[in-house]
Formats: C-alpha cells, structure tokens, sequence
C-alpha cells in the first residue's frame, strides 16, 4: 500500500522517522554519557580513606564521611518530619474535608509549593528557620526547609492510594461500631501504605539531589558529629560538598568521586521506585 | 453516657489535628510569599523600581554601587528560551515514538533511562558541564572563556528534557483510540495519524510539558552557576552571565546592607515570574481535562 503514496507523504514519513529515532537515539546516548563518564572519572578517585575520614588540613587530605552522614542525618530528619505531615494532609483531603473549596485551596497551595525553585526555598528557609525561629545555619534548618519542599510529593502519593481503598472497607468498619479515627487508622491508613512508601522514596531522591535550598540553611561545614550534635551544627550534604570542592577548591577529583557515588545512589533509588511499584501494583490486583 | 461525649470530643480534636495538616500546605505558601515580598520590597523602593528592573548595570560592591537586574532578566529570559528551543523537539518526538511507536520493553527501559535523567543531582550536572561542556565551547568557537549562556542553555536543555518527555507523554497516551483508527480507516499511515490526529489532539499537554520545562529552567541555580561564568553582563550567546537565580545564590553569602536586601528584590522577581508560569500551567493542565 505504501507504493501508492505520493512521494510528499512518503517524505513526511521518513522525516517524522527520522526526527523520532534521532531525538530517541540522543535523549539515551545522552544518559549512557553521563553515567560512563561520571563513573569512570570517579571510580578511581573512590578511596577508603575519601570516604572514612574527614578532612585534615594538618595532613591536606580530603574525606567526605561527614558528608555522608549528614547526608544521611538530613534525610532521616526530613522523612520523620515530611512523613506524619504530608499522610496527615492527605487523610485529611480524603477522610474528613467537606468543603470543595478548602479542597481546592489545599491543592492549589500543593502544587504552587512544587512549583517554586530550589533556590527560594534556601532564601525563606535561611529568614524563617534559621533567623526567625533561632535554628541558625543548621541541619536541623535544611530538614525543616526540606520538609517543606517535599511536602507536596508526599501528599500526593498518599491521596493517591488512599482514593484506591474501597468505600466498602470504611463502611464496612463503622457499620462495626467503629468511630472515624478507629477506623482511618486500623483500616485506611494500613491500605495506602504504598502512598507513603512511594512518596518516601520520591522524597529521598529529592534530598539526596538537593544544594541551592541547603547552601544558605545548611551551611558548608564538614566535621564529624553524632546524629544530634549534627542537626543543631552546619554541615554540607554529597550535593552541597560537590560543588565547594568542584567550584570553590578545584578538587575535581574529590568532586567526581562524589558525583559518582550520586549517580549509583539515584541508579539505587530509581530502581527502588520501580521495584516498589510493581510490588505494590501486583498486591493490589490480587 | 459519659464515655459517648468524651469519644466525640476525642473526634474532633482529631479532626483538628487533621485539618491543621491540611493547612500546613497554604501556610507554607502564604509565609514564602510574604516573606518574599516583605523582604524584597524596601530596596526596590529605595533603588526605584525603574532603576531596579530596568537597570543594566549591577555593580554590588562597587563605591557608588548600581543595582540594575535587567542583565540577570533577559539572561533568565534568553537562557529559558534558548533551553526550550533545543528542548522541546527532542522532547516531543521521543514522546511520540515512547507513546506510539515503542514495543512495550523497549518504552520500559527508555522510561527508567528517562527517569534516571530526572533523578541525577543538578551539581552532577554542573559538574560535567563544567569539564566537558565549557572546554568544547571554548576550543570549538575559539573563546577565551566557555563558561557562557551557550553552555548554560546546553545543560538547561539537558535538564528540562525529562519533564517535556514525561507530560507529554502522558497526555499522548490518553488520546482516544477510536481518533486514531478513524484516521487509520480513511487512509491516513500510522505515522501521519500520530502527527496529525494523536499530537493534535493532546496539544494542551503538550503545552503543558513545555510550561512545566519553562519553570524548571527558569529556577535552576545550581547548576548554571557552574557554567554560566557569573558575571553580570548583558547576555550574548558567549558572554559570561548571570541568571536571577545565580545572581542570588553567588552573592548571598557574603552580602549585607542594601545589597542584601536587593538579593531579596531579585528573589522576588523571580517568584513573580514563577507564578505567572504556574497560572500558564493551571490553564493548560485545566484545558487538557475538559478536552
């Protein structure tokens, strides 16, 4: 049939072929680029003693351990925080608000807050946390920042699962005698448990990839504390370590190594975030 | 008797805490907004609001200092352009070949390679921008320094591409099939049904990715702080620049006084510009679902 196209059609096609296996072809040797490239300037600058100890001046060595922890320490303080939070909303706008109104609103403000760049959130979060609230340039202000920025995934993937419990459940449990919060907690909230695992890993890749919001709240410092000394003192996250030693110090070594160990964790957390989905997916249909 | 009042006592300060949640949201947006404009406002008065927007020389830290931003707008303007104009093609078409062409494995793994895109840290970005980009723009157009809007365009363009992929695709996938076969009966090849019935039909989507691209290239700091050189020139394609996003981030940590306050106002400027593209984006996400 294709024979009896004029060669204008026939042209179209094989233009439209073309512009579409080429934009495919770059988009995915743009992404194998990346990753051999940053993996292979990188890897060999991965060292046991880059990656356990701190920085010494006394012997001109660089180590990114306390990178790793606050890292480490940002995340978990923003999850507990985001957590409760963002389920919360999300009960709320499914369980209990009647007002189509203050739904809108509340939804409207999400996807505003999602919206707004990195950037602003460093800004207000330096004036509200670390001036307002007295918290200073500390971890503990980055994960309060943090939390605000990732409010808004975690809502959503929660409401999202939560629309997916049956009516029939909630029914089911009041008919029983149960009272609404017996029954948000015994029955709705262990059914949308996928929403809240999923938005907990969206959150933790967003952390992990944040700098502009943490340079002004989180501050630069790179010593070594405990999980509590940590939060209330400044330190610099992976991101944030990575563009000091890359921009400021010209360590691009160090800095590639740190962009190495990113992408293996991104590849990890991705491939989380798929796993967790069809696990999530096929429990569901069953 | 008893225990029944307390019980519903007991509901509804539940349902209080729960409607607090509910609100931290808009609370949020209400204190960066008026924290934005409380902040920003008192230089824009004390420089003038036409000196301030319409000023092309920012001089911060000089005797006589000039706080002039219309360097830091038009390379945001430009350099978002620019980043969509390469952006969006290549976005566009790996959607419609994801949505309508791919074999369902192929369109998996290109998805996961696509999200991987979106997941790798915008200082990894920078980082190789920094040692691949700028050295190729330098070598290839014989500069004396690459770190310019062209290289800051390039990673934009890297970096808006996964949104524009995404959206679009999604609104690709929910065109109707019966458009698609009424096309295919009458005559129409598959190839000119998807650019002429499916692309047609989820424009607003599409548009809606584009917006979306908008808002991230138009916010991104880090990264274009790696490439883009920092200077407050007006832009040129090899000029060293700053975007309003950079022109904050670089001067932050060392500002006081006025020249503080004046990071603020360009804060603010670029808050307003992130709503105008929030409302552009409502109104097309809005008109896909009435389509």
């Amino acid at each position: 049939m294709d024979n009896k196209l004029s060669t204008r059609r026939k042209g179209y096609i094989v233009l439209m072929k073309a512009l579409m296996y080429l934009s495919v072809g770059l988009t995915c040797a743009l992404v194998v680029f990346l990753i051999v490239y940053v993996m292979y300037k990188g890897i060999p600058n991965i060292t046991w003693e880059l990656i356990s100890e701190e920085p010494s001046y006394r012997k001109g060595t660089i180590g990114i351990l306390p990178d790793i922890l606050n890292t480490l320490y940002i995340i978990l303080a923003t999850l507990v925080i985001v957590l409760p939070l963002g389920t919360g909303a999300a009960v709320y706008l499914n369980e209990y608000a009647k007002n189509k109104k203050l739904v809108a609103v509340i939804e409207y403000a999400a996807e505003a807050l999602s919206g707004i760049p990195s950037i602003i959130y460093g800004l207000v979060g330096m004036l509200f946390f670390c001036q307002f609230m007295g918290m200073k340039t500390s971890l503990m202000a980055g994960a309060m920042t943090l939390v605000i920025m990732n409010l808004p995934t975690v809502m959503r993937t929660t409401q999202e699962s939560l629309k997916t419990v049956p009516q029939s459940y909630r029914e089911g449990a009041f008919g029983l005698g149960a009272g609404k919060w017996r029954v948000i907690r015994t029955v709705v909230l262990p059914e949308c448990i996928d929403g809240v695992v999923t938005g907990c890993i969206l959150s933790v890749g967003r952390i992990l990839g944040e700098s502009a919001a943490l340079l002004f709240t989180a501050g630069f410092a790179h010593a070594l504390n405990g999980i509590f000394e940590g939060l209330t003192s400044s330190g610099a996250t992976l991101t944030v370590a990575l563009y000091v030693y890359a921009k400021e110090r010209g360590e691009f070594g160090v800095a590639f190594a740190i962009a190495a160990i990113l992408m293996v964790l991104t590849l990890i957390i991705n491939l989380t975030a798929e796993l967790v989905g069809n696990y999530f997916k096929k429990r569901k249909n069953r | 008797m008893v225990t029944n009042m307390n019980s519903k006592l007991f509901e509804r300060i539940v349902h209080g805490i729960f409607l607090i949640l509910g609100l931290i949201t808009v609370a949020s947006v209400l204190v960066i907004t008026i924290y934005l404009i409380v902040s920003g406002i008192p230089a824009i008065a004390e420089i003038g609001i036409a000196d301030f927007l319409f000023g092309t020389e920012w001089k911060s830290t000089a005797e006589e200092p000039k706080y002039g931003i219309l360097p830091f707008i038009l390379t945001s303007v430009y350099g978002t352009a620019g980043a969509i104009l390469i952006g969006t093609p290549i976005g566009f078409f790996t959607a419609v070949y994801l949505a309508k062409l791919a074999h369902p494995k192929v369109k998996r793994v290109i998805s996961s390679v696509v999200s991987l895109l979106a997941g790798i840290p915008s200082v990894v970005y920078g980082l190789v921008g920094m040692l691949v980009l700028v050295p190729a723009i330098r070598d290839i157009f014989n500069v004396p320094d690459g770190a310019s809007l062209l290289a800051a365009i390039i990673v934009l363009a890297v970096m808006v591409l996964p949104s524009i992929i995404k959206v679009s695709l999604t609104s690709l996938e929910a065109v109707p099939k019966e458009y698609e076969e009424a096309s295919l009966a009458l005559g129409a090849t598959p190839i000119e049904t998807y650019f002429k019935v499916s692309v047609p039909a989820a424009k607003s989507g599409i548009a809606a990715a584009v917006v979306l691209g908008v808002g991230r290239a138009i916010g991104e700091a880090m990264a274009v702080m790696m490439v883009a050189g920092n200077a407050a020139n007006m832009p040129g394609l090899f000029e060293s620049v700053k975007f309003l996003t950079t022109a904050v981030a670089s001067e932050m940590s060392y500002s006081s006084g006025l020249q503080r306050q004046a990071l603020f106002s360009i804060a603010l400027v670029l808050f307003l510009f992130i709503m105008l593209i929030n409302a552009a984006l409502n109104f097309f996400l809005k008109r896909e679902k009435e389509d």
